[in-house]
């Protein structure tokens, strides 16, 4: 059942992620992982890729997680959560074990979803297993030590993308991951991010009751990879959000929706300016990937407003 | 009581998973395994069977789901062939190493490259230290069998480890046989119900599969690894003790031809056993007292019981179909060789590499073969350690 979101019912709640887990000062992924749990009051089982969540939250003989959990590699949350939630419908349709609604959700970073885990991914979709699968976008591999992925915006230094004197960070633009996996055409997939937790968890609770799959790309900033100190977390969401580059939309049985819309959209720079992996794009030299980059997050923005019809 | 039914291997593996009836099963086509998925999906189709069938989009992804759905407590099976079980390959540490026991026929084929379709067992001897037991099968028949008995093995609370069930590609998968198949409720009597050991779906008792485990516990788990191997030997043996009362058909570790005399041997797998054989009997009218020794379990490998039964044969050749390149010679030739050392036994020994990429091997070469160990028991002399049969 969806909780109703208000927070004093809310802190009310039992914890299913336990606390004493190993992820870094300010890091979203908790952020985010308690905000999904806390959406639902349906016995919840979660397939998680290998990454920082997975890795911070169960360190043998340790597990931070309360409810049923399985980690089998980086690149097939999606098959997994799909193995399991076949085995959940058929056991049922059998009669083997009690309908209780479960829910499944599939957790993994942008590495294990963007790029190695993009095909697990897509064929779960096609295939219409009644799963959510939620994307912490940090931009980068960030478990093996910031290495970029196709989730790192252009101009960000990684340590596969370092700044050189001749390459000033990363050259190609990220993948528009949210609208390739709306062209599934599943009932729900939207994009959040965790500085508006109702906007989040509204979309938890949407895509737990779709009939058929959904997915949640979620925006979480990385202290460590993004060179932020870690009470900003939040504050780079938000900014992320008022920027434009990381709207908040929903595409609801193929029906586009900004949820949420910035009363002003401010300039990229107050975003970029924030984050060490940004600071050389402040030189003279490299000036002009700031305005490229404002083209881009502008192209993308008006291309979002057209489909939501409001251009 | 028996049906007999005009089958070849691939379609025994399916008539075997039709009856086992598994909770579900993920899988992908690749020839030669294909006719088993095609022939499943009309079962499915048929409604013939509870299954919840996941066409996915890979092996990689196939075997993710078993794994996930055999976590969840689910019975589970898949099947491939060579670049499947390649892709698969990390998969199979994994479902091993969470002990869900999942059965996958294997029809055997060479590897890439150059790409070719045909038989050699060069996918499922790369998949040897996976930490899967694997069975291997002359005829559709056996194939049919140790499939049937595989969920028995795999699920057994001693043992919780994954079955391959190996057959050779296009000579067993496709070639009509003559299968004396089991009745429906004998076979479920037989496999009987999962009792599924910490299922994901226990939701009062919720567990965390696949944790990080460093170098405080990695070890312990692995050893508790090959105690399960270990116990899967005798279980094996138990299971086909107990399918010998249902079927009247008799399987060990693996089945002797004319060993008992026997002073030359070879050791070998699969569908070229039967070639031996015939083999066998031609040179024994000359008076020659050569024997076969075929083997069923490459994983665990019986290292006692094969040493023990050539016991008294002087001169022994190991038939490879795949080879371990910069070895000392083809995986089942370094077992055997490592199986004799240890257990004392003062054979001459050849390894005999056939039939790579579906070459195919004729009696004629078996018999080059041992007459070649006949030589050896002559002169002492094994000259070259690995001969290639049949290659120009």
């Amino acid at each position: 059942m969806a909780t109703a979101l208000k927070l004093k019912e809310l802190a009310q709640q039992p914890e299913r992620l336990a606390p004493g887990h190993r992820m870094c000062a300010g890091c979203a992924e908790p952020i985010i992982v308690r905000q999904t749990l806390h959406a639902t009051t349906d016995p919840v089982v979660v397939a998680n890729a290998t990454g920082c969540l997975e890795v911070a939250t169960t360190i043998y003989p340790f597990t931070a997680w309360r409810v049923p959990w399985i980690h089998s590699a980086f690149e097939n949350a999606a098959a997994t959560a799909a193995g399991v939630e076949a085995a959940y419908r058929s056991l049922v349709r059998q009669g083997k074990i009690k309908d209780q609604q479960v829910k499944f959700i599939a957790f993994a970073g942008d590495g294990g979803t963007y790029d190695i885990g993009l095909q697990a991914l897509s064929g779960a979709l096609e295939r219409g297993h009644k799963m959510l699968y939620i994307c912490l976008d940090n931009e980068a591999y960030m478990n093996t030590g910031i290495q970029r992925s196709g989730a790192t915006p252009l101009g960000a230094w990684t340590t596969t993308s370092p700044v050189g004197n001749v390459i000033p960070g990363k050259t190609q633009y990220r993948k528009p991951l949210t609208e390739i996996i709306a062209a599934h055409d599943i009932p729900y997939v939207a994009q959040a991010a965790p500085h508006n937790w109702r906007d989040y968890m509204t979309k938890v609770q949407k895509a737990l009751d779709a009939d058929g799959p959904s997915f949640i790309n979620v925006l979480s900033p990385c202290p460590r990879g993004w060179r932020h100190d870690t009470d900003e977390t939040v504050e780079m969401s938000r900014l992320a959000w008022e920027t434009c580059f990381w709207p908040l939309f929903e595409v609801e049985n193929g029906e586009w929706r900004i949820t949420a819309r910035p009363k002003e959209k401010k300039p990229l720079a107050e975003w970029l300016k924030r984050q060490g992996r940004f600071s050389h794009l402040f030189t003279p030299a490299n000036r002009h990937l700031i305005d490229e980059l404002q083209a881009e997050v502008d192209r993308r923005w008006d291309k979002l407003l057209k489909l939501c019809g409001e251009a | 009581m028996s049906r007999h039914l005009a089958l070849d291997g691939a379609q025994a593996i399916a008539e075997a998973m039709r009856q086992i009836n598994p909770d579900v099963v993920a899988a992908y086509p690749i020839t030669p395994q294909t006719e088993i998925v095609q022939k499943f999906s009309t079962f499915v189709a048929d409604g013939l069977v509870d299954t919840e069938f996941i066409t996915v989009e890979s092996e990689h992804s196939a075997m993710s789901a078993c794994v996930g759905a055999a976590a969840a407590g689910a019975r589970v099976m898949t099947a491939t062939s060579s670049a499947g079980l390649a892709l698969m390959w990390e998969i199979l540490y994994v479902a091993a190493s969470n002990r869900l026991p999942i059965v996958m026929p294997v029809v055997n084929r060479a590897l890439s490259a150059p790409i070719n379709i045909h038989c050699d067992h060069s996918d499922s001897m790369g998949a040897r230290d996976a930490g899967w037991i694997q069975l291997f099968s002359e005829t559709a028949q056996e194939a049919y069998d140790n499939a049937i008995q595989a969920p028995r093995i795999a699920e057994h609370p001693d043992v919780l480890l994954p079955v391959m069930v190996c057959q050779d590609g296009f000579i067993t998968s496709h070639g009509l046989e003559r299968i004396d198949a089991l009745e429906d409720d004998q076979v479920r009597q037989f496999v009987g119900t999962l009792q599924p050991h910490m299922p994901l779906l226990d939701l009062e008792h919720p567990v965390t599969y696949g944790p990080l485990d460093f170098y405080d516990y990695y070890f312990e788990h692995k050893r508790q690894q090959v105690e399960a191997m270990r116990h899967a030997g005798p279980v094996i043996l138990e299971v086909a003790e107990e399918f010998a009362r249902l079927s009247g058909r008799r399987y060990g570790y693996f089945e002797p031809y004319r060993l008992d005399d026997a002073e030359v041997a070879v050791v070998v797998l699969n569908s070229t056993a039967g070639t031996a054989r015939v083999v066998v009997d031609r040179l024994r009218k000359e008076g020659i007292k050569a024997g076969v020794l075929k083997l069923r379990v490459f994983r665990p490998f019986p290292v006692q019981e094969l040493a023990e039964a050539l016991r008294h044969v002087r001169v022994v050749g190991v038939m490879d179909r795949s080879d371990s390149f910069g070895a000392m010679g083809g995986p089942v030739f370094i077992e055997t060789c490592a199986a004799f050392y240890t257990q004392r036994h003062p054979a001459l020994v050849k390894n005999f590499v056939y039939g790579l990429g579906g070459r195919d091997t004729t009696p004629d070469q078996i018999e080059a073969a041992f007459r070649d160990l006949v030589q050896i028991g002559e002169t002492g002399q094994i000259g070259e350690l690995v001969t290639y049969l049949g290659v120009r």
